[in-house]
């Protein structure tokens, strides 16, 4: 496959760029979790009844008005490889491509809407945005809502509210969730202060792929930890106002970089630009690191004549799975540490043409 | 000590498995570990969070439960699940499990969230007589308070809607 086809596939809206703070804020997630009533959870439910909940969901796409083209995909009809990359580019979890029984996903043509069938809970609507858009985001998981509601008995309890498989989503099944690319303040130092504050006023940091995953190049993951008790525009408005500072502070601290240790910095961005464009062999924590300089690079207008949307892309397109897309085969670690090198050298020159 | 896998670099990560009684030891490099899958993002090996909450479940007994019906015993009738399932499995089997362990959960969901009741969005359908409940609430509070500002015109049309959603919610059988 040449390498702009694979781009072109590999790209999803969130990965665009666009949106408010994009300098800092990679994408906006809102995921609302919704279970039809009468029906028990996937990890209890018979293949029958798993099979019911994919057929009322089928139904529904079919005679329902949405507003965008969308797609069901089941799992079953899918290679390992192929539910792989569905995982790097954050559109299901790793738990629907391993685990689940009768699980598709609901795919919108920009992929800005992915909505998860027989994962841990009946349903699971996803809004992906690029920036700091939450509250668009939240506007539309909300319609998308809204329009199943109208044909399905959801489970719901007054004092409860959306009664989730785990308690821990119990209430609102919200979870809004920000990823944060922020170099600055891991160099500086100020990292670890700034996370435990946020982790006192009820949100939750993550690395790139979710729960028990480690912060790879420099993205966090930041989500609210709270589903019940507080309202969904409370939810979102509380990560919203937390966000908006972080990215004051990063802001600071890449100011005060420059300011402090100019020459450094600039000899750090410019060695891993070097890097990635000549090295032969590059592991993934490497390449992440490597790539998370050349971003700060970009945005402190060090580095010109790259774009700040391939390193979006490049951060998803050299996961393993992404890797052996594009080589059409499966691939030992060495030949991905191979791969993943010659792919960062091919789209870096691509750059360098344009 | 070289990984076990590709036999090239070295072993950062250190397993010990025992399945049946037969212990098992690995020595793999990152890539090698991932590759097994044992280091797979939410894959099945890591600490999930219903590992954490099953410890978070496993609290006193409400003491209204007599020692005749101790808690573990508690069940949901629709879909068989045990309270001492779910206090292991950190899942509820279905929506009626939160009727049936009804009285065990205000300390779990106020540890997990500080908070036992919902306040956000309220279905139209499947909420309907609630959101009824609400807006009906909403106008009481209203009325009391316009009555104790001497606003009696203002007063008077509340009391008309107030009547109005009472009708209708009698006439749902509500």
């Amino acid at each position: 496959m040449d390498l702009q086809k694979f781009i072109n596939n590999a790209v999803s809206n969130w990965m665009s760029g666009e949106g408010e703070a994009s300098d800092i804020v990679i994408s906006s997630r809102i995921r609302l979790a919704r279970n039809i009533k009468s029906l028990p959870f996937p990890f209890l439910a018979t293949d029958s009844q798993a099979e019911e909940v994919l057929q009322k969901i089928e139904h529904i796409l079919k005679s329902a008005k949405f507003d965008e083209k969308l797609e069901l995909i089941k799992m079953e009809e899918l290679t390992p490889l192929e539910k792989r990359v569905l995982v790097e580019k954050h559109l299901i979890s790793p738990n629907l491509a391993s685990e689940s029984r009768k699980g598709a996903v609901i795919l919108s043509d920009d992929e800005s809407i992915s909505i998860m069938i027989n994962e841990e809970d009946h349903l699971r609507i996803q809004c992906l945005f690029p920036g700091l858009q939450l509250k668009e985001a939240k506007k539309l998981s909300d319609k998308i809502d809204d329009i199943f509601e109208e044909h399905l008995n959801y489970a719901f309890d007054e004092q409860r509210g959306f009664l989730t498989c785990c308690p821990t989503n119990a209430g609102t099944g919200l979870r809004a969730s920000v990823m944060m690319h922020l170099p600055a303040l891991v160099i500086t130092q100020q990292i670890n202060r700034i996370l435990s504050a946020i982790n006192q006023v009820g949100l939750v940091v993550r690395g790139l792929y979710g729960e028990g995953s480690e912060a790879m190049g420099n993205l966090f993951q930041i989500s609210n930890q709270i589903t019940l008790g507080q309202s969904e525009d409370e939810i979102v408005d509380n990560l919203y106002s937390v966000v908006k500072q972080i990215i004051e502070h990063e802001r600071q601290a890449r100011k005060n970089l420059m300011e402090n240790s100019g020459l450094h910095i600039r000899d750090r961005i410019f060695r891993s630009y070097g890097i990635l464009s000549y090295a032969r062999v590059m592991e993934s924590k490497e390449a992440s690191q490597r790539l998370s300089d050349v971003r700060l690079g970009i945005d402190l207008g060090m580095i010109k004549n790259v774009s700040p949307t391939v390193l979006n892309e490049l951060m998803i397109m050299i996961q393993p799975g992404f890797l052996q897309q594009y080589a059409g085969g499966i691939l030992s670690p060495e030949q991905r540490d191979e791969r993943r090198a010659k792919l960062i050298r091919e789209r870096l020159q691509m750059e360098n043409m344009n | 000590m070289i990984c076990q896998g590709c036999g090239q670099k070295p072993a950062t990560l250190h397993f010990t498995k025992i399945l049946n009684g037969q212990k098992t030891e690995f020595h793999l490099c990152e890539n090698c570990a991932r590759e097994k899958g044992e280091l797979l993002p939410g894959g099945s090996n890591g600490f999930s969070i219903h590992n954490l909450l099953s410890g978070l479940l496993n609290f006193e007994p409400n003491p209204s439960y007599g020692e005749a019906t101790s808690y573990h015993q508690l069940q949901c009738k629709t879909c068989g699940l045990t309270y001492s399932q779910f206090t292991k499995g950190g899942r509820f089997g279905c929506s009626d499990c939160y009727s049936y362990f009804k009285h065990q959960l205000d300390p779990l969901f106020r540890r997990i969230h500080g908070n036992t009741s919902h306040s956000g969005k309220v279905p139209a359908r499947s909420g309907g007589a609630i959101k009824l409940k609400r807006e009906l609430e909403k106008l009481k509070q209203e009325l009391q308070q316009s009555i104790a500002r001497e606003e009696f015109e203002r007063a008077a049309q509340l009391r008309d809607r107030i009547r109005d959603l009472e009708k209708n919610i009698s006439q749902d059988h509500l």
